[in-house]
């Protein structure tokens, strides 16, 4: 967490958000970091029952209940144990109704890059390999692939009305 | 001096709706051809405040309203007229109608239709009928202030002079001059000038002072007295001269002042009256918009000085602990308990303090039903009597507020369907006036309320043939007395078709139930026939905190509502029964309670699957019961309720989570959908066919 460091790859000037990173089974996935609320070492949840797997549980951040989802289950790639980069990154969504706060679990955090809005490119189809509603686009830096996701898909509201059904 | 009077707006309508429903009670109690000043006077204040509030806020229509209603009282105040039960009848319209009023602005609805010309007029014909050609001729006032002005101007014309000297601490008795000063410019032509002669420099300035005096200039037709009404409130805090100058007199000679002359905006413009066609009866309809929860709420000083003292003591004992940890040694271990034990005391003292600022005594929801009964009662011919005990049991202001409609059922329907009429009563060899008693009281920590009506009591064959006929109870079921009572409950069970004949109103008493059940209540009826029903309606004080028994299942921590438990205990063996080859049921002296396995319910991996190494925890909920197996009971203690779904979902079988003194989250058990559930799986189970 400490490497996390500012570079820039585009002159100022342009429209230009900035993205924090992490990196999930090898590639490297970027949220919008205004999202970003704070980044917590992993700890123990106190698990839900009758909840999707990719729901870990929840944690007391100050007082609020926050759901914590296994970013690698939820996008259906193997488990691995937690390790001593695995990390909580605490994110706002904007649900339908109102704001609502949640962490993801992922393998460690990277960078943080700014991304003038010109270089991000619209997903390509992928077929059935990637669910492409979490993909917000693309963006190479240093010749790398940076996956931007959007963060409001992740606990969708479509999802835990499908999730109510299962459980009725 | 402008400045945003809208951040105003909601004290005003939150004051005005509390007057109103003084107003009402004052009048309900009003004993007619006794004169009680004292109510009377309430009464009028009431009006009064509403009618300036309403000008200050530019509600033309309201303040001139108030206006007729309050020059009719004033007249009763002073004795000229004579408080009579039409009269009461008419100021209790005027209530709803004012009420309508402020709700339909406070909401922003427009073109409501409001009798409001309907009822002024006959405020006003009221007053010109009554009028006794006493030395205090008003009838210019008995219209709508905005006549007067545009009148005045024509009329012949009085030159008053006012001299207005208030007293420093005027500002601090809540009074505005410059309402006062519109209020004046409604009855004529008004100029000012103030006097900065007493204003200090600035450094010796104490903004909230009065330093200022006002001569007025006022031109009108209206008597002294209809002006030195404008000062009533202020009387006591200023020096008042009014002298009249004869009316010829031009513009007084202009004396040195500061600042120019300046007249005062009219407050109140001509309004156009409303077309008499609205004039039908004055049935106010209560406006449905969205009637938004307050969000505000009015503590009294005493409980906020508590508070204040506590925080102090908070503070006291905080630096006692921090001395303490500065350099210390295990000689003053004994002071550290003592200062933690005294730390407790203080956070457990200030929870319940900060608890108490929501509570509300009940009277807030009680205090509409004697008028809804007077109503009722009156619609339908019968002689009923309320009897309210217990008003001052407080509860919080959450509950109280979705406890309302509920009760306004359960009367409803007491007063419907219960009391007989006089004939039927006396016929049965009651006296013929009904009681309806409303009682209310604290008990462990719940709030119960009780409606008891001593009318002729659920017809339970009637019941039980429409619960047959719906096929909610079998043909040749036998049920006892108390299960049939509690069928009324069950959705499908329109009370107007089982009771009487008076048409439903859309709301059953299953509705009744529900609501009471989300604040995590119940309710119990009695009957007897031919003595009347008696409902008890339980609900926890507080939606905020809970008593809880921690349980642990694994190594999960759950939380069960202390009220829904009845006992816990170890599982005996040979009282176990297997029903229909898998359900389990434990025999508990004379009832069988199915075993709600948890480690099941929410796929967790226990210590025990053997049911007589655990502990079987009984809870009941709705009137059922069911035993939960956990692995352990850990301690009691009062857990803060934290919402799920603020940031996720509703779980089944779960009401909430909180958080433990480690910080750690425990989810709190919803025993009555895990009984639901259980009992649900066990008829599925039943008849496996089925599916």
């Amino acid at each position: 967490m400490d490497s996390v460091e500012v570079k820039n790859t585009n002159d100022a000037g342009a429209v230009q958000n900035q993205y924090l990173t992490f990196v999930l089974a090898g590639e490297e996935y970027g949220v919008d970091i205004l999202r970003v609320q704070e980044i917590r070492g992993w700890d123990t949840v106190t698990p839900i029952p009758s909840t999707p797997d990719y729901i870990k549980g929840v944690i007391n951040l100050r007082g609020a209940i926050v759901p914590i989802v296994d970013l690698r289950t939820r996008f259906k790639m193997a488990a691995i144990e937690y390790g001593p980069t695995t990390v909580v990154i605490v994110l706002r969504t904007n649900g339908a109704k109102n704001s609502t706060i949640l962490g993801i679990v992922v393998d460690g955090v990277s960078e943080v890059y700014n991304i003038k809005t010109e270089n991000i490119k619209v997903p390509p189809q992928m077929g059935q390999e990637m669910d492409i509603r979490f993909v917000h686009g693309l963006a190479t830096i240093e010749e790398k692939m940076i996956i931007l996701m959007d963060v409001d898909q992740i606990l969708t509201s479509r999802e835990i009305a499908a999730v109510d059904k299962l459980v009725a | 001096m402008s400045f945003d009077m809208s951040q105003f707006l909601q004290t005003f309508y939150e004051e005005s709706f509390e007057g109103l429903d003084s107003m009402e009670g004052n009048l309900l109690n009003f004993d007619v051809g006794v004169v009680d000043a004292e109510k009377i006077n309430a009464i009028f204040r009431v009006a009064h405040s509403i009618k300036g509030g309403s000008a200050t806020f530019g509600l033309k229509e309201m303040a001139a309203f108030t206006h007729s209603m309050e020059t009719l009282l004033e007249k009763i105040r002073s004795g000229e007229r004579q408080m009579t039960t039409e009269l009461v009848d008419l100021l209790l319209q005027s209530v709803d109608v004012l009420r309508a009023m402020l709700s339909a602005n406070k909401n922003g609805a427009d073109g409501v239709n409001i009798p409001v010309a309907a009822l002024k007029s006959r405020f006003d014909e009221l007053l010109k009928s009554g009028d006794t050609p006493a030395a205090n001729p008003a009838p210019a006032r008995t219209g709508a202030g905005e006549a007067d002005a545009q009148q005045t101007a024509k009329g012949k014309s009085q030159h008053w002079c006012i001299d207005f000297i208030p007293r420093m601490s005027l500002f601090s008795t809540g009074n505005d001059p410059l309402r006062i000063f519109r209020e004046l410019a409604t009855l004529g032509e008004l100029e000012t000038r103030i006097d900065l002669g007493k204003l200090p420099s600035w450094d010796d300035m104490d903004a909230e002072q009065c330093y200022l005096a006002w001569q007025l200039q006022l031109r009108t037709e209206h008597t002294e007295a209809a002006i030195k009404e404008i000062f009533e409130w202020v009387e006591s805090d200023c020096r008042l001269d009014i002298k009249c100058i004869d009316s010829a007199a031009g513009a007084v000679a202009k004396t040195e002042v500061a600042s120019k002359p300046h007249p005062v905006e009219t407050a109140i413009a001509a309004e156009p009256q409303k077309a008499t066609d609205d004039a039908k009866d004055s049935v106010v309809k209560e406006q449905k918009s969205a009637p938004a929860e307050s969000a505000s709420i009015r503590v009294s000083i005493d409980k906020v000085d508590d508070l204040i003292n506590m925080v102090g003591e908070l503070v006291i004992t905080q630096s006692m602990l921090g001395q303490l940890g500065q350099d210390f040694d295990m000689s003053k271990l004994e002071k550290l308990a003592d200062g933690l034990t005294q730390l407790e005391r203080n956070t457990r003292e200030l929870q319940e303090s900060v608890m108490r600022i929501r509570m509300l005594p009940i009277s807030f929801v009680f205090q509409r039903f004697p008028r809804m009964v007077r109503d009722l009662s009156a619609k339908l011919g019968k002689k009923v009597e309320l009897v309210m005990t217990g008003e001052g049991t407080e509860l919080d202001k959450t509950v109280m507020e979705k406890i309302g409609d509920p009760l306004v059922h359960l009367l409803r329907n007491a007063l419907d369907h219960g009391i007989e009429s006089p004939e039927q009563r006396q016929q049965a060899g009651k006296p013929a006036t009904g009681a309806i008693k409303l009682n209310a009281y604290h008990q462990g920590g719940n709030i119960v309320i009780e409606i008891i009506d001593d009318g002729k009591g659920l017809d339970r064959d009637r019941i039980l043939e429409k619960a047959r006929l719906r096929g909610l109870v079998g043909s040749d079921e036998v049920l006892p007395e108390d299960k049939v009572a509690e069928l009324i409950f069950l959705p499908g069970f329109s009370t107007a078709e089982i009771v009487s004949d008076l048409s439903g109103r859309g709301v059953g008493m299953d509705v009744v139930r529900k609501n009471i059940k989300s604040l995590g209540g119940s309710v119990e009826i009695k009957s007897e026939t031919g003595k009347g029903s008696k409902f008890t309606i339980r609900l926890p004080l507080t939606l905020a905190i809970l008593d809880g028994q921690l349980v642990r299942v694994g190594e999960g921590t759950y939380v069960v509502p202390l009220v829904s438990i009845i006992e816990t205990l170890q599982i005996k063996k040979k009282y176990i029964n297997a029903v229909a080859g898998k359900a389990e049921m434990y025999r508990l002296r004379d009832d069988y309670l199915p075993i709600i396995r948890l480690y099941e319910t929410f796929s967790l991996v226990p210590d025990q699957r053997e049911l007589e190494n655990g502990l079987l925890v009984v809870v009941e909920a709705e009137g059922q019961k069911a035993g939960l197996f956990v692995d352990d009971l850990l301690s009691q203690q009062q857990v803060v309720i934290k919402s799920l779904e603020t940031n996720f979902r509703k779980v089944t079988g779960l009401s909430g989570a909180t958080i433990l003194g480690d910080g750690t989250v425990a989810l709190i058990l919803d025993v009555s959908s895990l009984i639901g559930a259980a009992r649900q799986q066990a008829t599925n189970r039943g008849r496996p066919q089925a599916a």
